[in-house]
């Protein structure tokens, strides 16, 4: 385990998933800040290098700007100062093939009067797909998160867990090359939500997807991340990092080891740091 | 199987069923009993036999009358609609014209209902036109509210999926605001139905004969009372008629996804 300072991290990235540099990163934030209209500054400049194929977790207490950041990388919101690449290009460029994104909510945000399929189908005909209709990557998506038999089911017909995979698979079926997932899988009962995470998991290694993901969840960071940002708060930056490099795809088996634990105790006390009122000389 | 008793389509309507045979016997016992004339007050069984015995022309008048009533909610429907398409697509529209449909919603249709049979020559047209003026007030709001309420987690979902103003309209306004047109539908139904009703009734003290309210009128000249409550039976058999139709069609169109009508079905 080796906790590394932003400074550190920038340049070589620790994806387990490249096989060296033959993607552009996903995303690079270079000083990127935010500053709100009433003058908080929600974010200090923060400089951060998104590897293709990583599993990235932001995590950290209540407004320390993890949600913000997530939202500059969606470009739901704009920088005050500092700029953003998106695959060393504009987000202008976005959208093209192999430079596509996907958001997931914390809730799951379906069309309670459309069935499974047409919820999936969604993004496809808001992009105006000519071939939505019979296209094969809805079906391909909903068997992904393991839903083909509730294909033609109503949202109200389905428990949290199955509306997040259809949420989840709305994502998948614009074959995105970055997925960011802002608590997805909060609202749910934790057996449920460690077996999406499971399947996550497995999806995100089948895809080679990178992955931001924001969490309160110190097991649910541990398990899935290849990298996890702790952020602190006043104002909102990053605190440390943590490279968890263990073999993927990681299964029930990882939960259970040693180093598991060994990760879960290091990052709660390094979020009990960033917690802590007084903790300015962490970021520097 | 279960007993019949438990089933609750059963109880459903056999509970309200015999609740009106109870009260139909307390009427019918009351009247014989205090040998009130039929003047007066008649008996069920003398309406059922008044019924009966008018029935061609009592039959008659209630096709006229509920031919304006479902002219007239048709024309609210569509009018209605229209109305707050316009109204959800520039709020300077709603501004402006939204305090003149308060004006038409709040002035009492008797009041207007004689201007407008003087105005209009053809009494079924003018007739359509009070009924439609009561009926369209609740599909302009019940709409207008329904296409403003969108969630806003999708909302912002499209926003982000650059959907453009039309797909927005017709994939997620116009299907979110169907329980409030439904709802809408279900008011303005029994309000087409007694706009009909107040406006014949208006035309008929003019001269202008036609309806069931007219019949209701010319029992009363006649004094044959039990002609004028079978036409007030059939008037309110034409109004549950209608809710029932309304019911049934919004459990048709929602039954599968929203809360209000989730379950009944079962």
């Amino acid at each position: 385990m080796r906790a590394l300072l932003p400074g550190e991290s920038l340049g070589k990235s620790p994806s387990p998933t490249t096989t060296g540099g033959e993607r552009p990163p996903a995303v690079e934030i270079l000083s990127a800040e935010k500053v709100f209209a009433n003058g908080a500054r929600g974010l200090a400049p923060i400089d951060l290098t998104i590897a293709d194929g990583e599993f990235l977790t932001l995590i950290g207490p209540s407004g320390c700007g993890k949600s913000t950041l997530l939202k500059l990388i969606a470009n739901l919101i704009e920088p005050s100062d500092g700029r953003l690449l998106w695959w060393r290009g504009d987000f202008g460029e976005v959208g093209q093939d192999g430079r596509r994104f996907a958001f997931v909510f914390q809730e799951p945000t379906l069309m309670p009067w459309a069935r499974v399929d047409a919820n999936v189908r969604l993004p496809l005909e808001l992009a105006n797909v000519a071939d939505a209709k019979t296209s094969p990557e809805v079906a391909d998506a909903i068997a992904r998160v393991g839903l083909s038999e509730f294909t033609r089911h109503y949202p109200r017909q389905l428990s949290g867990g199955m509306k997040m995979r259809v949420s989840i698979a709305r994502a998948l079926v614009t074959n995105p090359n970055l997925l960011l997932m802002d608590e997805p899988f909060g609202a749910l009962d934790e057996f449920t939500r460690n077996k999406l995470d499971a399947d996550l998991v497995r999806l995100w290694w089948e895809r080679k997807l990178t992955t931001v993901f924001v969490t309160h969840s110190i097991y649910e960071a541990v398990f899935l991340s290849t990298r996890i940002i702790v952020m602190a708060s006043n104002p909102g930056r990053i605190f440390r990092t943590m490279t968890i490099d263990q073999p993927q795809p990681r299964d029930e088996a990882f939960r259970d080891s040693p180093q598991f634990a060994a990760y879960c105790r290091e990052l709660s006390t390094w979020l009990a740091e960033a917690s802590l009122p007084t903790t300015t000389a962490g970021a520097s | 199987m279960k007993p019949l008793l438990k089933s609750e389509a059963f109880v459903r309507i056999a509970a309200p069923v015999a609740v009106g045979i109870v009260l139909f016997g307390l009427w019918e016992l009351g009247c014989r009993l205090a040998s009130i004339p039929v003047y007066l007050f008649p008996k069920p069984s003398d309406i059922l036999v008044s019924l009966i015995h008018n029935g061609p022309s009592l039959l008659r008048a209630l096709m006229v009358t509920l031919r304006v009533t479902l002219q007239a909610f048709l024309a609210a429907v569509v009018l209605g609609t229209l109305i707050a398409f316009m109204f959800v697509q520039s709020r300077a529209i709603e501004v402006s014209l939204f305090p003149y449909a308060v004006l038409l919603q709040v002035t009492p249709v008797v009041a207007i209902a004689p201007l407008i049979i003087i105005l209009v020559k053809n009494t079924q047209v003018s007739l359509t036109i009070c009924a439609t003026l009561v009926a369209l007030f609740p599909i302009i709001s019940n709409t207008t509210l329904g296409l403003r309420s969108v969630d806003p987690g999708l909302a912002n979902y499209f926003r982000m999926n650059r959907a453009g103003r039309f797909k927005t309209l017709v994939k997620l306004r116009i299907p979110g605001a169907l329980p409030y047109f439904f709802g809408g539908l279900r008011i303005s139904s029994g309000l087409a139905l007694i706009g009909a009703v107040v406006a014949e009734f208006v035309a008929g003290t003019g001269g202008r004969s036609s309806g069931l309210a007219y019949e209701i009128l010319d029992a009363g000249f006649t004094l044959d009372i039990p002609r004028m409550f079978a036409a007030l039976f059939l008037i309110t058999l034409t109004g549950v008629g209608l809710f029932a139709a309304m019911v049934v069609l919004s459990r048709l169109a929602l039954s599968n996804w929203h809360e209000s009508e989730v379950g009944a079905e079962t």
